[in-house]
């Protein structure tokens, strides 16, 4: 089963620590060599990119930031793992790193698995 | 949170640190099929322990301590006096006075480890059979039952296939083994030819109900990436990773709702995978970087990536398919690659020149009972109005099948021919 990994942070401004970067990117390599990981990538800031809205069927273009967001989606990931446990336990082991590396930093990794055929 | 679902969380978090926590257990016993053992009674503490203390906050390094416990006591009490396991025992000895050391994990580079552990469990010694099983095992985490399943055979078949294999391996003094240099290329072939295997089982079931068994697909694919990412300089491991990738891209529109073969020229391409066959053909390139362009696997991943690139069956690159054919044919003499040449030459020139290589190939021994020759000779008898010739091939193809979905399959058409034929 494939799952996408969504990282979402109502602090967009807290960036990676060194301690942090360098663990994550010890586990993308263990990762890729367990053959588990697909693709993966982190997001630049809101500034720098835009909302395409419809509401009340008006199409409207919003610059960044949008000062309204909670949670910022600062970066994905997409694994394929044999079940919804397996793709839990890995977020974990993911979200674990944040706790030990950037203290006092909160967000959301959401877990969603691809639709199938 | 019920004892089943509890038990299926465990067995994740074990299947997630499995990789490491087999590959620093081999390289501490210097036996990978020892490490495998140690590696599962490490999994039945977790079953027996986390139910009641709760999933500890670094599993992997939990998990690493029990097992390597586990060894040490297995050493002692064995009172194994040969010299080699007294100095292993001195060295865990000492690891473990260093432990608990709960950061280190991720610092492993298992690279290495991990390229022995499939050497060995793809060891040339073993029939094709038990290295499938052994790698399915070794690498990818899976239980016996998991294995039977997959292969459609009893438990007990499969328990005693990695028994027999594991006690050939430690026998023969190659249970911890790298090879090297101009052995290495030897060996992967031996590597590729099971994961080949894998996943073929997986993607065209030879017998069984279904025609497809995707979970033998994805472990077949995940040894692949495994071996790119630790042997990133042999081509040939590129080569089958991008076959692998571009035919499994097809998975989702191989089958319709009730589970029945579409055949490529009828899918909707719409289901093909993007990121695989993207995947597939980054794979294709590092081969052809590698200088691997004509290896046998590249080849054929060549041929799938000719499909995956035509938005429609007639914008395929047909002349292409074939001279890929007959590279491929040139490399190993094959009449099912013949075969496979006679299709794109059909689809190139038409179905008069495809025929006429076609029955070049009926007298072929090795052909005999390959359902696919009569599949093929219908198809182009079809194609030039002869419906009652190709009625009887497609029938005829019908009785040589193994797999029930592709038997309905040529029936149905062995009937639409039929329907054809008349006036």
């Amino acid at each position: 089963m494939r799952f996408m990994y969504i990282v979402t942070s109502p602090q967009p401004h807290v960036g990676p620590t060194p301690e942090l970067l360098g663990a994550m990117h010890k586990l993308a390599d263990r990762e890729i060599k367990a053959g588990r990981m697909l693709d993966n990538g982190g997001l630049m800031p809101v500034e720098t990119g835009a909302q395409v809205r419809i509401s009340d069927g008006k199409l409207s273009v919003i610059d960044g930031p949008f000062v309204e967001a909670k949670e910022i989606v600062g970066g994905y990931a997409i694994f394929e793992l044999r079940d919804k446990e397996e793709a839990v336990a890995m977020a974990v082991e993911f979200m674990q790193l944040h706790k030990d590396f950037l203290p006092g930093w909160e967000g959301t990794c959401e877990v969603r698995a691809f639709a199938g055929p | 949170m019920p004892q089943a679902d509890i038990d299926r969380t465990i067995q994740a978090v074990w299947r997630i640190e499995q990789p490491r926590l087999i590959t620093g257990l081999s390289r501490m016993l210097r036996d990978v099929t020892l490490a495998e053992e140690f590696c599962q009674e490490a999994l039945l503490a977790a079953l027996e322990h986390w139910p009641t203390s709760g999933i500890p906050e670094k599993p992997g390094a939990w998990l690493m301590a029990t097992a390597k416990h586990l060894a040490l006591d297995h050493l002692r009490r064995a009172k194994m006096l040969a010299r080699k396991h007294e100095m292993i025992a001195r060295e865990l000895e000492q690891e473990q006075a260093a432990m608990p050391d709960p950061d280190s994990g991720l610092d492993d580079d298992i690279g290495d480890e991990l390229l022995r552990l499939i050497f060995t469990a793809c060891h040339p010694l073993l029939s094709r059979e038990a290295r499938a099983a052994l790698a399915l095992r070794m690498i990818c985490g899976l239980t016996t039952e998991e294995i039977a399943r997959a292969f459609l055979v009893a438990d007990a078949t499969i328990a005693q296939r990695i028994v027999r294999a594991k006690r050939t391996l430690s026998e023969s003094g190659l249970a911890y083994e790298t090879p090297r240099g101009e052995q290495l290329s030897e060996r992967l072939a031996s590597v590729l030819e099971v994961v080949y295997l894998i996943f073929n089982e997986g993607y065209t079931a030879a017998g069984g109900e279904d025609w497809l068994r995707p979970q033998l697909c994805h472990e077949a694919l995940r040894i692949g990436r495994v071996l790119v990412a630790i042997a990133p300089h042999e081509p040939e491991a590129h080569g089958l990773l991008a076959l692998m990738e571009l035919n499994a891209s097809r998975m989702a529109a191989r089958t319709d709702a009730a589970g029945e073969p579409i055949l490529l020229p009828d899918q909707n391409r719409a289901l093909w995978d993007r990121l695989q066959i993207r995947r597939g053909m980054l794979a294709l390139a590092r081969a052809r970087e590698l200088g691997g362009a004509g290896g046998f696997y590249a080849l054929q991943a060549a041929i799938a990536a000719c499909h995956a690139e035509a938005p429609t069956v007639e914008a395929t690159d047909w002349p292409r398919i074939a001279s890929l054919y007959a590279a491929l044919a040139r490399l190993v003499n094959s009449p099912v690659i013949e075969l496979n040449r006679a299709v794109a030459v059909g689809m190139a020139e038409g179905p008069q020149a495809a025929l006429e290589i076609v029955d070049r190939l009926a007298h072929e021994p090795a052909l005999k009972k390959y359902h696919l020759l009569g599949s093929v000779r219908g198809d182009l008898l079809q194609k030039l109005g002869r419906h009652g010739e190709a009625r009887a091939a497609f029938e005829a193809a019908a009785e040589l099948a193994g797999n029930r979905r592709e038997q309905n399959l040529l029936r149905r058409r062995a009937n639409a021919a039929a329907s054809a034929a008349m006036p």
